[in-house]
């Protein structure tokens, strides 16, 4: 049977990736990032999980304001790199797992989560970003992705409480594949970040701290914090860490904390990676 | 008709929602355009042609025509949208963050250097120095 072994969360700010795709990953300013990011990586290449579930968000690439999908999950073999408006990133297409992929699709509607299905889409740095960060620059990403996106550019993104209730039902979904595979789930986006209007460049290290802290000892409680809080507290993009929700929705009640980074500021933001592996009794 | 908001307490905050989202759509839509080369390469060729392509309204294209970024922002812009012009003309995120909140870009960036613009005084409007309402 399929299994959930590990959640990771991390932020998906897009100069990360162009730090990396310009080889700026060791100048004064990007060193301190990237050398947090180090343990990570071995972390992930000892785990060697054989499929990703990347929860991310999609921003103005595949998606625009034509059609706005609330929830929504990639079932297509693999995903071109967007172009976000400076052309597409140089790092490989992602590969998709379309029998998993449909599977957790046809799961969850069943499970009454209304998901939309995209057989075609390109996949932007909130995706690439997490992948590159916990995987660096190999010719080939070591394993497939199913893509699964959330809205949070147009209010209002799902409250944190759904997103929680959507990762216990990718994890019963995931608990019902009949094949052996080892399944890691990222939640991908903020942490305290603001990027428009007269207050960008908010950063709230309490906030965040006290978040990262939640993760493991009252990740209930996170869930009850509303889009006006997250907002006022961590920046009006800052909404975006109800996508951590969905990832730790996924894990056992007890995980570990593996592993924590945090970092300001990468451009605009406050860059947090934590690694949570499940700590239930089986 | 829709109440007011709580989020509308937050200063200098612009939240993309259905009020916003109504106006700006045109807005958007253009430079959801220029994801695509081709458009990017005819946008700087005639900006004021390029623009007869989509309905933004006067205002609108004033704010995109002089790059007035908050200004955009008052219309209906949605940054992760807007931001698309910017890459345009070669800028990033940081040099329209720094230029929406009014300060130089090594004013701005020293700002992040030191851990970023602090949320005290900052959550309401009208607020003094030191709020600890939490939302």
């Amino acid at each position: 049977m399929a299994k959930i072994v590990a959640g990771i969360a991390t932020s998906h700010v897009p100069a990360i990736g162009v730090a990396m795709d310009r080889g700026m990953t060791g100048t004064p300013y990007w060193e301190p990032l990237f050398k947090g990011y180090g343990p990570a990586r071995e972390w992930l290449a000892k785990l060697a999980p054989d499929v990703a579930i990347i929860v991310y968000n999609d921003h103005a690439s595949a998606f625009s304001l034509e059609i706005i999908p609330t929830f929504l999950i990639g079932v297509a073999d693999k995903f071109p790199i967007a172009d976000e408006g400076f052309g597409p990133r140089p790092v490989p297409v992602v590969q998709g797992h379309p029998e998993l992929a449909w599977h957790l699709a046809e799961s969850l509607i069943l499970d009454e989560f209304d998901m939309t299905i995209a057989n075609e889409m390109p996949v932007d740095h909130g995706l690439t970003v997490p992948l590159s960060v916990t995987c660096g620059q190999p010719s080939a990403w070591p394993f497939p992705v199913i893509p699964l996106c959330v809205n949070v550019v147009q209010y209002p993104p799902p409250t944190g409480a759904r997103c929680f209730k959507l990762g216990k039902a990718i994890r019963r979904a995931v608990d019902k594949f009949d094949e052996d595979l080892r399944v890691v789930i990222y939640g991908t986006g903020g942490m305290s970040h603001q990027l428009q209007g007269e207050r960008a460049g908010l950063i709230n290290r309490p906030f965040d701290t006290a978040f990262l802290d939640g993760m493991t000892r009252d990740p209930l409680a996170l869930t009850r914090i509303t889009h006006t809080e997250y907002m006022r507290e961590a920046g009006s993009e800052g909404v975006e860490m109800v996508m951590w929700h969905v990832m730790r929705g996924a894990l056992d009640d007890n995980v570990a904390e593996i592993y924590r980074h945090y970092h300001v500021p990468a451009s605009n933001t406050a860059a947090g990676l934590m690694i949570l592996e499940n700590r239930s009794p089986s | 008709m829709s109440k007011p908001r709580d989020y509308e307490s937050i200063p200098g905050t612009y939240v993309y929602d259905a009020a916003r989202g109504r106006i700006g759509y045109a807005l958007n839509m253009f430079c959801m355009s220029l994801n695509k080369a081709e458009n990017r390469q005819r946008f700087k060729e005639n900006e004021a042609a390029y623009l007869d392509g989509f309905a933004l309204n006067a205002e609108q294209r004033r704010t995109v025509l002089a790059r007035d970024w908050l200004g955009m922002l008052r219309v209906g812009g949605n940054i992760y949208y807007t931001i698309k012009i910017a890459f345009c003309d070669g800028l990033t995120f940081q040099d329209v963050a720094g230029m929406m909140s009014g300060v130089s870009k090594e004013t701005y960036a020293q700002m992040m250097l030191t851990g970023g613009r602090s949320p005290d005084g900052n959550r309401h409007k009208d607020s003094g120095p030191v709020d600890t309402d939490h939302g």
